[in-house]
């Protein structure tokens, strides 16, 4: 290898030091500018290190993103941690590795070649003579590049590499430690509260602070713009106070929203920008016409709708922000510290220098939540009490109705077919709005809402249509399936009357769920079994092996029909380049109450080489688990009254009640780059169930979510 | 959405609790919600505030023996009641026999529900030491874990119940 050819994060950042710390008490910091959004990505970064450096994973201590200390990693985002800083930190620890066995020759006297490393301890077989990675390095640092030219070790040679080393940081949850960012108990800390807007245009009027500015224990109420927040002393009187200030506030200017049924409508209608994508990439390339192939017999089409949904983290975000002798330092559950220092450093009018942003895990998250949003909030609000460290926590309503959404999808599939039944042209349209609005840097412009809502404020991001290889709207829409003559076309559509943006796969869930849906109609108009079907058009056998696999793990159609019951099957890899999984589901539908059930999901997965095993499961079945509940009960509720959903008992998610058994088949693939799970089964997971209603009882649902009303609405056509 | 306290300028109280076996007296305002003074004025910070409406399970402590959100419920109704939060479970430096399954099934991914499913799951093994998958989801069914490890949980709940009535067989040996 050579310095041009390291992995990426490391090029940029080649420094040794900046990545791992040989510390004096026999422990090893590895230093990953990621973040743990409850992924496990600590441990997976802890085995890597580990095994590269021989040093069992209980001397690990992995520092994850912090703008002081960490590599810039940018986003943790897109299922690429594993793959991306992965990299990093192996060929890292394998350039410290070697550097250490060298030291170590030089003191023992023996060559390099001859010593043997055994849990951080350097020895020579031949005379027993011995020293410690602490010992050689004593509290020194590396003060070098990585320099490419030591190869890590063969896969054949892991030992920590493809255990189900279980997770680092369980434990500490699991006993209560205070590990979350709004678990956090600074010296003298304080407690924030914003106050919203009843609609996202409406503007503060007026609003008489004298009265919660008396409240006890009310410390300062801050008003920039429309901009409104309080802090007090404890959090239960910033929680009334924000209460009372909210009651007390006069808005205006609210536009109304659009009807939530008219949306399709809205997103087929609305002048766009449309491109014709090829190999995943959008081209300026025209876009051909719909007509049917030279020899089409038969011509199938379908359209499918996925609603706007949400994130609905667990927990609401929060932040803590401290204004100390001008300089801010802030703990966030983000997904990118960098990033969002850059945008927060120009709304505060501040050097970059002058804030670090910290990561602190947050409640599960699956995209770009509420977490910079709370970050800016915070900062806002420790600016009005200089000193003191304020903690602010989003209400659920906050985070429901004002946290970014997935955006709504429609999709448009057509399939030519000959007199055989065999594929003559595939096309695939999506519309859709943005699914990309994190904070990135550009003059006068931020994607925070409190920017947006200052005396002084600054522009939402323009939303502009994503031209990368599997971007967003267009993620996943061109199949892997070697079909002759394929049409992708991405429709963008501008103006969301919702707020959205980057949401677990982006548009891989609906563009899956729309062609693995619509596969299964094709093999149906074809008569061909739907898994016989996938296999005579895939040519890449990786991806045959996981349909293979999860079609026997689950006995695909073996079992004797029973009335009302359905088997489906759904297949993807993830933006065509990473993960490879097929889900197979076991519905039940009722035909008296609409009530569609997910009994069991077999998966089988394709991750390259597998760097922990049960960590990998359970991402998988998280996924499925998740999937199901966007699949059968999540669409944002909207309409000329305003946004609904603000709670849980309005926004429905999946419970225990309903979440299916899930079994999980991995297939292993040593050498193979190792890809990142947290996003394959979603897609494929909806049109499995898609394809297991239509099985069960002959109906095509085709809009999501899978309500009791929708599913009797189709049986009594 | 919850309204408290119920006045602008609240009258304080002293309230005697007894959290994890240690007496406590808190002069607060009798309308805040337990789970406030749990986490700030106890420094007792697993139960999470999540919702704040009893919906989703996430302040679930054992109050007299039953687990019950925190999240809503005055702390002027509790004088003198016997609270148990996850941070009280360990014995003798090992965890509770539910804590430790939850590791070993590697129940959870971003741990967020974990402490409210943790006493849920006490509070059902306590009535029910050997539930069956249904009678798990059944008694969890208002928890919510966005991470979707619920297939995990059941299976933790199974275990610890199974590692539990073991302990009680060795207990009761001649």
């Amino acid at each position: 290898m050579t310095p041009e050819a390291l992995p990426a994060s490391l090029r940029q950042t080649p420094e040794l030091d900046r990545w791992i710390r040989i510390d004096p008490g026999g422990t090893v910091t590895v230093f990953t500018g990621k973040v743990e959004i409850g992924q496990g990505i600590q441990t997976v970064i802890a085995q890597i290190a580990a095994e590269e450096l021989d040093v069992a994973v209980a001397r690990m201590h992995v520092n994850l993103a912090d703008t002081l200390l960490s590599p810039d990693e940018g986003y943790t985002a897109g299922s690429t941690s594993t793959q991306v800083s992965g990299a990093a930190v192996r060929q890292a620890a394998a350039e410290v590795r070697y550097i250490l066995v060298g030291q170590a020759a030089a003191q023992l006297d023996a060559p390099a070649e001859r010593l043997r490393v055994e849990d951080g301890t350097v020895y020579d077989p031949e005379t027993g003579a011995k020293v410690t990675y602490w010992e050689l390095m004593a509290g020194k640092r590396f003060a070098q590049a990585a320099s490419g030219r030591v190869q890590p070790k063969p896969s054949a040679a892991y030992t920590v590499v493809g255990q189900s080393v279980p997770r680092l940081d369980i434990p500490g949850k699991v006993a209560g430690e205070p590990v979350y960012v709004d678990d956090m108990d600074l010296p003298g800390m304080v407690h924030g509260r914003v106050v919203r807007p009843p609609a996202a245009a409406a503007r503060l009027v007026e609003v008489d602070t004298a009265p919660v500015a008396a409240m006890a224990g009310v410390l300062a109420v801050v008003r920039d713009g429309s901009f409104l927040g309080v802090i007090a002393q404890r959090e239960e009187q910033a929680v009334f106070a924000a209460e009372r200030l909210a009651a007390a506030a006069t808005w205006q200017g609210e536009e109304p929203l659009p009807r939530a049924e008219d949306i399709y409508r809205r997103l087929l209608t609305t002048p766009g920008e449309s491109f014709l994508v090829v190999d995943g990439v959008p081209t300026d390339d025209s876009i051909p016409p719909l007509a049917p192939a030279a020899g089409t017999a038969r011509r199938v089409d379908a359209t499918y709708a996925r609603p706007y949904t949400r994130h609905g983290s667990l927990g609401p975000s929060s932040a803590a922000a401290q204004l100390l002798d001008g300089r801010l330092t802030v703990w966030t559950h983000s997904q990118g510290v960098y990033p969002l220092r850059t945008d927060m450093a120009q709304v505060l009018h501040m050097p970059l220098g002058d804030i670090r942003v910290i990561h602190r895990q947050g409640p599960g998250c699956y995209g770009h939540n509420g977490a910079d949003d709370v970050a800016l909030d915070a900062a806002l609000l420790a600016r009005a009490v200089p000193g003191r460290p304020v903690l602010v926590k989003w209400s659920r309503r906050d985070e429901n109705l004002w946290e970014p959404l997935g955006p709504a999808m429609l999709m448009q599939l057509h399939a030519d077919l000959d007199a055989s039944g065999a594929l003559l042209a595939w096309s695939h349209e999506t519309w859709s709005y943005t699914h990309s609005a994190r904070p990135r840097p550009e003059p006068g412009v931020s994607s925070l809402i409190a920017a947006q809502h200052l005396a002084e404020p600054f522009a939402p991001p323009t939303p502009r249509p994503g031209r990368g290889a599997h971007g967003g709207i267009h993620r996943n829409a061109d199949p892997l399936y070697a079909f002759p003559r394929r049409r992708i076309v991405k429709h963008f559509v501008p103006d969301s009357p919702l707020r959205t943006s980057a949401l677990r796969s982006l548009g891989a869930f609906g563009n899956i769920f729309a062609s693995e849906s619509f596969v299964d109609e094709v093999a149906v108009a074809a008569g061909i079994d739907p898994v016989e079907f996938r296999l005579r058009y895939l040519t890449d056998s990786r991806a045959r092996d996981v349909v293979v696999a999860a079609a026997e793990k689950a006995g695909w159609r073996k079992s004797p029909r029973r009335a009302d019951h359905g088997q489906g099957i759904a297949f993807s890899r993830y933006k065509n380049a990473m993960i490879y999984s097929a889900v197979v589901v076991d519905v039940h539908v009722d035909r008296e109450s609409g009530v569609v059930r997910v009994e069991r999901a077999v998966a089988a997965a394709d991750a390259g080489q597998i760097i922990n095993p049960d960590g990998l499961r359970n991402q998988l079945e998280g996924g499925i688990v998740q999937s199901a509940g966007w699949t059968l009960k999540e669409a944002v509720q909207f309409g000329p009254d305003g946004l609904d959903g603000a709670d849980w008992a309005s926004y429905p998610v999946i419970t225990f009640l309903e979440a299916p058994s899930v079994e999980i088949v991995l297939l292993d693939r040593p050498g193979e780059p190792p890809l990142g799970a947290g996003e394959a089964t979603v897609g494929p997971a909806a049109a499995a169930i898609a394809n297991a209603v239509y099985d069960a009882v002959g109906v095509r649902l085709r809009q999501l979510p899978f309500t009791p009303a929708r599913v009797l609405a189709a049986l009594a056509v | 959405m919850t309204s408290f306290p119920a006045d602008a300028t609240p009258q304080l109280r002293s309230i005697r609790l007894r959290v994890n076996g240690r007496e406590h007296t808190v002069r607060v305002d009798p309308a805040t919600p337990l789970l406030y003074i749990l986490r700030n004025d106890l420094g007792l910070k697993a139960a999470k505030l999540a919702c704040g409406l009893e919906q989703c399970g996430a302040c679930k402590v054992l109050i007299n023996g039953q687990a019950r959100p925190s999240c809503k419920i005055a702390v002027g109704e509790l004088h003198g009641s016997e609270i148990v939060t996850l941070e009280g479970l360990a014995a003798d430096g090992s965890l509770h026999p539910v804590q430790q399954a939850f590791i070993d099934e590697q129940a959870t991914q971003c741990g967020y529900c974990a402490p409210g499913m943790v006493m849920a799951a006490i509070s059902l093994l306590d009535k029910n030491p050997q539930p069956s998958e249904d009678e798990i989801r059944a008694a969890l069914a208002r928890h919510i874990c966005r991470c979707g490890a619920y297939p995990r949980i059941i299976r933790a709940v199974q275990r610890a119940g199974r590692t539990m009535a073991a302990h009680i067989r060795q207990e009761v040996k001649p």
